[in-house]
């Protein structure tokens, strides 16, 4: 590998079998785009994914690629990491793969910070499976299941993920791909679990559900992109701020030129900052998006291997371990006699 | 010497009758009373005293079950002695009880006139209460036919170690040593290698480790003082007649353990153990835990399928990919096991098996996860299993699964259990320089302008078994997982064809190991007779024995399968010699099933689900029995004995 390689040499032959329209093509963009930026190595990287829409993402990638089963990619990156550290590993799933059926994986891999990414495709929905509701949808949510509307409270990917342990959280959306870009190129850069959560739009099943937020009408007063040790502002011109109010113990909102002193400034450092950033919904807030926590982090692997009496390599032999017990000798006729 | 009140006047092996060349011994008490050291002791004495042995350690599902009661009652078995030993004795010659609970759940099983132990410090009449015992057994007469000796075990063991100062609980402790000198010196054995282990396990604290010397000496001086010389037997059993080398002890767990370490050494590769603690396969996990410097790695998962995919990851890494679990565990993980087979990936599962459905009996041995081992996964997704049949076959039996596993680029199932995981038996020591190194499936070159695929599925046509590419080979990118692939591209395709063609190549590919499995051997007897008794895995040394307690001019055979899928490809023709065939099992007849599912024989079932190994006794009567009635028809391929 001498040259630079381009986006265009991390696509495979494979003909690429999402719904026409699907967020997906972008998010694949975004990601073949970051590769080439970070100068990935193809032969070390390696993309693992579960089951769903979001999970045939690693026939497109030209790297390695694991297409497992339901929920699993996270405990078979695990392994992956255990037995080889130095691979670029990216986990892709969706909410249902990821906070659903994988829910104990996500959360286990989080709090141990294996090193590896994990795009969670969050759409809200059920695609493969033909459009039932998903842990995320809203209530009311109407699907072949829940014909009535769905009643139950949905999860929140972030805050699962913070509740977790992680400790490095990003949000963007799968059509933004400076957001998602740079999101993508520092969570690679990040030494640990690092969970990115896509709100990537589903054209047959859940189509619109981001709206809200992301419709051009409405992005400049309904997303905040956060930065670390810049003021917490959007709206047109930074015209409004977030604010910590001590009585709540929540965030609101105020005009950034009238009180600018009272702006937060992000601290990526900061989990209380994290959640209460998480946990901001359109309208009445906008939704937090870019790296909304980034912490100080040794991944997992690395401590599993500085712990390794020998980092995992063979200077024993089996010979000797056979005779780390008491052994006698029988020697020939004569059986031993103490 | 003592001898048991009535001979059961054959000389099999089962320790009907303790003489000088075999005594079965059992301990019993308290979760808390310390029995399975004062057993792993007595056992490591006897080992160099040049006693063959077997043991089996009996212990209670609760971890420390109130004190006292029947269900917290843990127990040790040793049968030791000269000639070949090969199970832990079906009845015991001496208990040791240390309660009255103890007596209560051991009596049933001690031979006629036993010799009984009691420490009469722990017959309160709460404790009575507490064993169910509505009148003292000392008075009742349940314990007439057996000599009993009555020792204060407590009151001794708080004696002799008075001068060293411990709390009157801490004191008490000891009695398992006090317990264990007064038994060395029954058996009339040097105590010198447990002086050294109590001198090891105890060199930072001065005062149990004093206590304790000062117990196991005062019960050995209990002995020979005479204080109780008329009753007390003293025995010398004869030394054994084994095979010049280097020995162990060793219990199925420690010999698993070493047997995939020595796998990933003779393979040149890591070996990754993802486990989840369970009932009984925990043991390996914690003894391959200690074997960072012969490349294990282990990983303690979040679940049974978090640890099976870890190791699928592992293995897709280039490390060898080890799960272990217990039935109710093994049950979680077989979606992923497809996954496997599908990805064509290495994979070894060791299942130590237990009683169940369900969570059934935790620390109950049975053999009953043959089914789900042979067809127990969604669609037709075939593996190879093997089993092992002793602690020390343990070894050998996981390098053949890792064998195996790489050569074919497959699964294995690894089947063990809950009595192999625990029990020991002298080992003679493997040479690992004679042992075959594990060859890895190397990719070839790439060629310039060369497809991929033709690199990454291109299989061995003897074994069918793919190279073994993981990520970090340079030029050699590909995408494998679950769905069904293209057999030549190994492109995603939902070919009607294709899918009958790699379905074919699965189960041809499991086929295929039994070109490599040696001819089934006979352990015991003829090459055609009237009876073949067929076994597998941990009823190997009672169906041993049992068949060798039968006059050779009945023409029994014992037959001890190690491959249950394939099996040996000459089982269907040396089954064919066999007027009859016995299948002995821990369960309701599944190797009977798999029988006649794949060579169409008929069987006869002897299925034993109690929790306990079988008794050699209980195996000659049946196989007596057989004897006794006479087959109206001669049992051939398709036809009902």
């Amino acid at each position: 590998m001498s040259a630079q390689l381009q986006p265009k040499d991390f696509a495979t032959s494979q003909e690429v079998r999402w719904c026409p329209g699907c967020g997906d093509y972008a998010v694949l963009k975004s990601v073949t785009r970051a590769l080439a930026d970070v100068g990935a190595v193809p032969e070390k990287t390696v993309f693992v994914s579960g089951i769903g829409c979001s999970s045939r993402f690693p026939y497109y990638v030209e790297t390695y690629g694991f297409h497992t089963i339901h929920g699993r990619a996270p405990a078979i990156a695990t392994g992956l990491k255990l037995a080889n550290p130095e691979l670029d590993v990216w986990v892709v799933t969706g909410d249902g793969d990821g906070l659903s059926i994988g829910g104990n994986h996500l959360m286990h891999a989080l709090r141990r910070n294996v090193g590896f990414k994990i795009l969670l495709f969050n759409n809200e929905i059920y695609g493969l499976t033909k459009g039932q509701y998903s842990p995320t949808s809203r209530p009311g949510t109407r699907s072949p299941s829940t014909p009535s509307g769905s009643f139950d409270t949905p999860a929140s990917p972030g805050l699962f993920a913070l509740g977790s342990g992680a400790k490095f959280i990003a949000r963007a959306i799968d059509v933004d791909k400076n957001g998602l870009g740079s999101v993508l190129e520092a969570a690679h850069g990040f030494d640990g679990a690092a969970f990115v959560e896509i709100f990537q739009n589903c054209i047959v099943y859940n189509d619109g559900v981001f709206n809200a937020f992301t419709d051009r009408d409405k992005e400049t007063d309904a997303q905040i992109h956060v930065k670390h040790g810049e003021p917490l502002v959007f709206g047109e011109n930074g015209s409004k701020g977030l604010a910590f109010d001590a009585k709540t113990m929540t965030l609101r909102v105020i005009d950034a030129k009238a009180q600018p002193a009272d702006v937060l400034v992000h601290d990526e450092t900061n989990r209380v900052l994290a959640q209460l950033l998480l946990g901001m919904n359109a309208p009445e807030f906008p939704v937090a998006l870019g790296v909304v926590l980034r912490q100080p982090s040794v991944a997992f692997e690395k401590t599993y291997y500085a712990h390794q009496p020998t980092q995992m390599k063979r200077t024993g032999s089996v010979a000797k371990a056979l005779r780390q017990t008491s052994v006698w000798r029988v020697d020939e006729k004569k059986p031993a006699k103490k | 010497m003592m001898r048991a009140s009535r001979s059961r006047g054959c000389s099999m092996d089962d320790g009907s009758s303790m003489d000088s060349q075999s005594v079965v011994i059992r301990f019993a008490g308290d979760s808390g009373d310390g029995v399975q050291l004062m057993g792993t002791q007595f056992v490591a004495a006897a080992a160099l005293a040049g006693n063959d042995f077997a043991t089996f350690p009996d212990f209670p599902a609760e971890i420390r079950a109130p004190a006292g009661t029947t269900f917290g009652v843990s127990a040790y078995q040793i049968h030791l002695g000269a000639r070949p030993i090969t199970t832990a004795g079906d009845a015991p010659h001496v208990l040791v009880a240390f309660n009255p609970a103890a007596l209560k759940v051991n009596l049933p099983l001690l031979a006629d006139g036993a010799l009984i132990v009691l420490n009469i410090d722990s017959f309160t009449s709460r404790n009575l209460a507490k064993a169910g015992y509505e009148k003292d057994p000392r008075q009742s007469g349940v314990l007439d036919g057996y000599q009993i000796i009555e020792v204060d075990i407590t009151k001794h063991t708080l004696e002799a170690t008075a001068a060293h100062g411990l709390s009157k609980s801490d004191a008490g402790r000891c009695k398992n040593f006090w317990a264990l000198g007064l038994v060395q010196w029954m058996f009339n054995r040097d105590s010198s290698a447990i002086e050294s282990w109590i001198n090891g396990k105890f060199a930072k604290d001065a005062t149990t480790r004093d206590a304790n010397l000062a117990a196991l000496r005062a019960g050995h001086a209990y002995g020979e003082t005479a204080e109780l010389t008329a009753a007390l037997p003293h025995v010398a059993t004869d030394t054994a007649q084994f095979p010049p080398g280097e020995y162990r002890g060793v219990r199925g767990g420690e010999a698993l353990a070493l047997g995939l370490a020595a796998a990933g050494e003779l393979a040149d590769r890591a070996v990754v153990f993802c486990s989840y603690p369970i009932t009984p396969a925990s043991p390996l996990l914690h003894q391959l835990a200690r074997y960072g410097e012969l490349g294990v790695g282990v990983f303690q998962a979040e679940d049974e399928i978090a640890a099976v995919c870890a190791a699928i990851g592992a293995s897709y890494g280039g490390a060898i990919g080890v799960t272990s679990s217990s039935g109710p565990g093994i049950a979680l993980k077989t979606e992923a096991i497809g996954l496997a087979i599908n990805a064509e990936l290495p994979l070894v599962v060791v299942n130590s098996q237990r009683g169940g459905p369900s969570t059934g009996l935790p620390t109950k041995t049975e053999q009953s996860d043959l089914y789900l081992a042979v067809y127990g996964r969604n669609a037709d997704a075939p593996v190879p299993v093997l089993a092992a049949r002793s602690p020390s076959d343990c070894f050998e039996v996981a390098i053949e699964a890792v064998r195996i596993a790489l050569r074919h680029m497959t699964p294995v199932i690894l089947l063990t259990d809950g009595y192999l995981a625990n029990a020991a038996e002298p080992w003679r020591l493997p040479n690992m320089d004679e042992i075959p190194r594990i060859t890895v499936n190397k990719p070839a070159e790439r060629k310039p302008g060369q497809d991929v695929s033709a690199v990454i599925f291109d299989r061995d046509p003897e074994t069918l078994g793919r190279p073994w590419v993981s990520p970090g080979m340079p030029n050699l990118m590909y995408r494998i997982g679950g769905i069904e692939k293209d057999i030549r591209t190994g492109n995603i395709s939902y070919d009607a064809q294709n899918h009958q063609a790699m379905t074919d190549m699965r189960a041809a590919k499991v086929a295929a190991v039994a070109k490599f499995i040696p001819p089934q051997k006979v352990e015991v007897g003829p090459e055609r007779g009237s009876i073949a008794v067929v076994g597998w895995g941990s009823t190997y040394g009672a169906i041993y024995q049992a068949v060798r307690a039968i006059p050779a001019k009945e023409r029994v055979s014992h037959i001890h399968l190690r491959h249950l899928s394939p099996l040996p490809s000459n089982l269907g023709d040396l089954l064919a010699g066999f007027d009859r065939i016995l299948v002995p099992e821990m369960n309701m007849g599944q190797l009977a099933t798999l029988l006649r599912d794949k060579l169409g024989v008929e069987t006869i079932q002897f299925n034993k689900v109690t929790g306990q190994p079988f008794m050699i006794n209980e195996l000659v009567q049946k196989i007596r029995s057989l004897l006794t009635a006479k087959p109206a028809v001669r049992a051939v391929r398709g036809e009902r004995a």
